[in-house]
């Protein structure tokens, strides 16, 4: 077996562009449900609407890459008002509703053949949409270490990712130790002592529901310049529910969860993946248990066990403080 | 209200202006803060309100009674916007208040309590009352991340804390989870908050239940302060004891309507409050039953 390999391999992906998209999905997720309480089932949906942005704008519409940033950014404070407007007055699971429908309504209007033309049907977009940012990369060269490797474009990605993540998180940062931030907590723990207390409580689940969608799209336009390709399937519901898994590993509403949770989220199910593969190559595993087709599937079921230990053994994620999660149960 | 003179206490003043007045439902009264008309609430086919007219003295603390299923909970839930109204108006300070939503009622400085206590659990002590702290620029999202723009007045609203904590006994759990604290506790923080609001008036929904004897008397003397510091109370109890002790005028609701009002002695002894409310067991404490 070939541990520098697998070594290599896992912590690539451990700080790579996954880790990256999945992050920032999970920071957004912080703001809805760590922080606000409010149970945004349609992640994607805010992934899906960045991303598509940013491939619909600059490849069918010549948008320059800025403007259709700017404009993703926009859609997705479109889609927060729209999810926003109709559910965040009445019970919290209205919203878990609304954002699971919702991100489904708009998978599946990107695959529609009736919108083939701009948004590409069920194969998306793929073109060249990503060049001026590409254009400005000076790692033209990529990275080839023991421990990391990357090609030019994915070390570019993971530069400027890595660097969105730091700026998105100190802002989270300031927001959830402010005035501000105490209200939305306040909101989660219950809303109608906050209202009690004259605070405009739908209000505030707006602004937390925005600002989570913001940077939701900020991960659609990571995956979509990453791969400089759209594809609708993508953005299943998936998508959301790993975005979870990350929050709830690293510990909701702590503000480095999200880093954390997808960081070993992403190790994991690499690091697993290689060494079946190699173990199952190499013949220390025999064929009739598992195929080399079928490592793909058993990673999965692996990760999947290791997340039920964790939540067995240690419920309050990694950040999370077990005395605080006691407190769940009301008195 | 004139600021009381060395040897009358604002009790007296309560007692001297409710003095004069018919005990009947409806009655006016000198200085009312709030005015209730014709206020109606239907749940289906049943009435859980119908308040013809209410007027709620100024400076006294008035107690809302009967029993279970009376609608008490369900009027308070309107006065403060929490419920909406089939019919009817009410006003605060003359001001025309109803159907606006409940954050405009506190802000306006009618703050009111729960039955079943709302303290913010996962928040510390000092942060619910901090949280409850007026005009906080740093509640605003253009701020929030520009510590600079508020740290004086968070600082501010860190020593009214800690003073109300004090007066309430409650700073040495400054730092504790507002879950670890017990019932009575709770009940204390929450009514140490809604006074970081700077309210008129207070409204607390049975701040005697589940509460345990000890801390019951120093419960009763805060309700009391809040009266000598001018502020307006109404309370809903089905604590005899308590309503007996420190009410200055009692309304007595059953069915939806009032069906009596006047100082505590007289209304205990009325004909129509013990057939609909008290029955035999009008000299006994009763059972502290929430409803």
């Amino acid at each position: 077996m070939d541990f520098i390999f697998i070594a290599q391999q896992s912590f690539s992906a451990a700080l790579g562009v996954n880790t990256i998209i999945f992050a920032l999905a999970a920071i957004g997720l912080n703001m809805h449900f760590g922080y606000t309480g409010l149970l945004n089932f349609g992640q994607a949906g805010f992934l899906a609407v960045g991303a598509y942005s940013v491939a619909t704008l600059v490849v069918s519409f010549n948008f320059p890459l800025w403007a259709a940033l700017l404009a993703g950014i926009l859609n997705s404070v479109i889609l927060a008002l729209l999810l926003g407007l109709p559910t965040l007055r009445l019970r919290a699971d209205y919203l878990a509703i609304v954002t699971i429908a919702a991100a489904e309504i708009i998978r599946q209007i990107a695959r529609s053949a009736t919108f083939n033309k701009y948004l590409g049907g069920s194969d998306g977009i793929t073109g060249k949409f990503g060049k001026d940012f590409f254009d400005l990369n000076p790692f033209k060269d990529g990275l080839d270490t023991p421990f990391l490797r990357y090609n030019g474009n994915d070390l570019w990605v993971v530069v400027t990712g890595w660097a969105l993540v730091i700026v998105v998180l100190f802002v989270m940062w300031l927001l959830v130790r402010s005035p501000w931030g105490r209200v939305l907590k306040a909101i989660r723990e219950d809303e109608e002592a906050v209202r009690s207390l004259g605070k405009n409580v739908y209000l505030y689940k707006m602004q937390s529901l925005i600002i989570g969608g913001i940077v939701g799209s900020f991960a659609g336009f990571v995956y979509a310049l990453s791969r400089q390709s759209v594809q609708p399937d993508n953005y299943g519901t998936a998508l959301t529910f790993f975005a979870y898994t990350v929050l709830i590993l690293g510990g909701a509403a702590r503000v480095f969860a999200p880093i954390a949770g997808s960081i070993i989220f992403w190790f994991l199910l690499v690091f697993i993946e290689q060494m079946l593969r190699q173990a199952v190559g190499a013949g220390y595993i025999p064929e009739w248990l598992i195929g080399v087709n079928q490592v793909g599937q058993i990673r999965f079921m692996l990760v999947g066990l290791g997340l039920m230990m964790l939540m067995i053994f240690r419920p309050q994620g990694i950040f999370g403080d077990r005395k605080e999660l006691a407190l769940d149960a009301r008195a | 209200m004139p600021a009381p003179s060395q040897n009358t206490s604002r009790r007296d003043i309560a007692l001297a202006a409710l003095a004069g007045i018919t005990p009947t439902p409806g009655v006016s009264k000198p200085d009312p803060i709030i005015v209730a008309d014709h206020v109606v609430r239907k749940f289906g086919g049943l009435t859980a309100v119908n308040v013809s007219h209410l007027e709620i003295q100024r400076g006294a603390i008035t107690a809302l009674i009967g029993p279970n299923g009376a609608g008490k909970t369900t009027f308070f839930n309107l006065l403060t916007g929490f419920d909406q109204v089939d019919e009817g108006s009410w006003s605060f300070n003359g001001v025309k208040i109803s159907g606006t939503p409940p954050h405009k009622v506190a802000r306006m400085g009618m703050v009111r309590t729960f039955q079943l206590t709302k303290a913010l659990y996962r928040l510390t002590v000092i942060d619910n009352m901090r949280l409850a702290a007026t005009k906080q620029k740093g509640e605003s999202i253009l701020r929030a991340a520009l510590p600079f723009l508020w740290n004086d007045q968070e600082k501010a609203a860190t020593a009214r804390s800690e003073e109300l904590l004090t007066r309430f006994k409650l700073i040495d759990k400054r730092d504790d989870f507002a879950a670890a604290l017990s019932g009575g506790q709770r009940k204390l923080l929450e009514m140490a908050r809604a006074l970081m609001v700077e309210p008129e008036l207070v409204m607390l929904d049975e701040p005697m239940a589940g509460v345990n004897p000890a801390l019951k008397q120093s419960l009763l003397g805060h309700i009391k302060d809040l009266r000598e510091d001018g502020m307006t109370v109404l309370f809903v109890e089905h604590d005899m004891d308590m309503v007996r002790d420190i009410s200055d005028w009692v309304i007595v609701m059953a069915q939806g309507v009032i069906v009596a009002e006047g100082p505590p002695n007289i209304v205990m002894r009325d004909k129509a409050v013990i057939d609909a409310y008290l029955g035999a067991h009008h000299d006994s404490t009763l059972e502290q039953d929430r409803g």
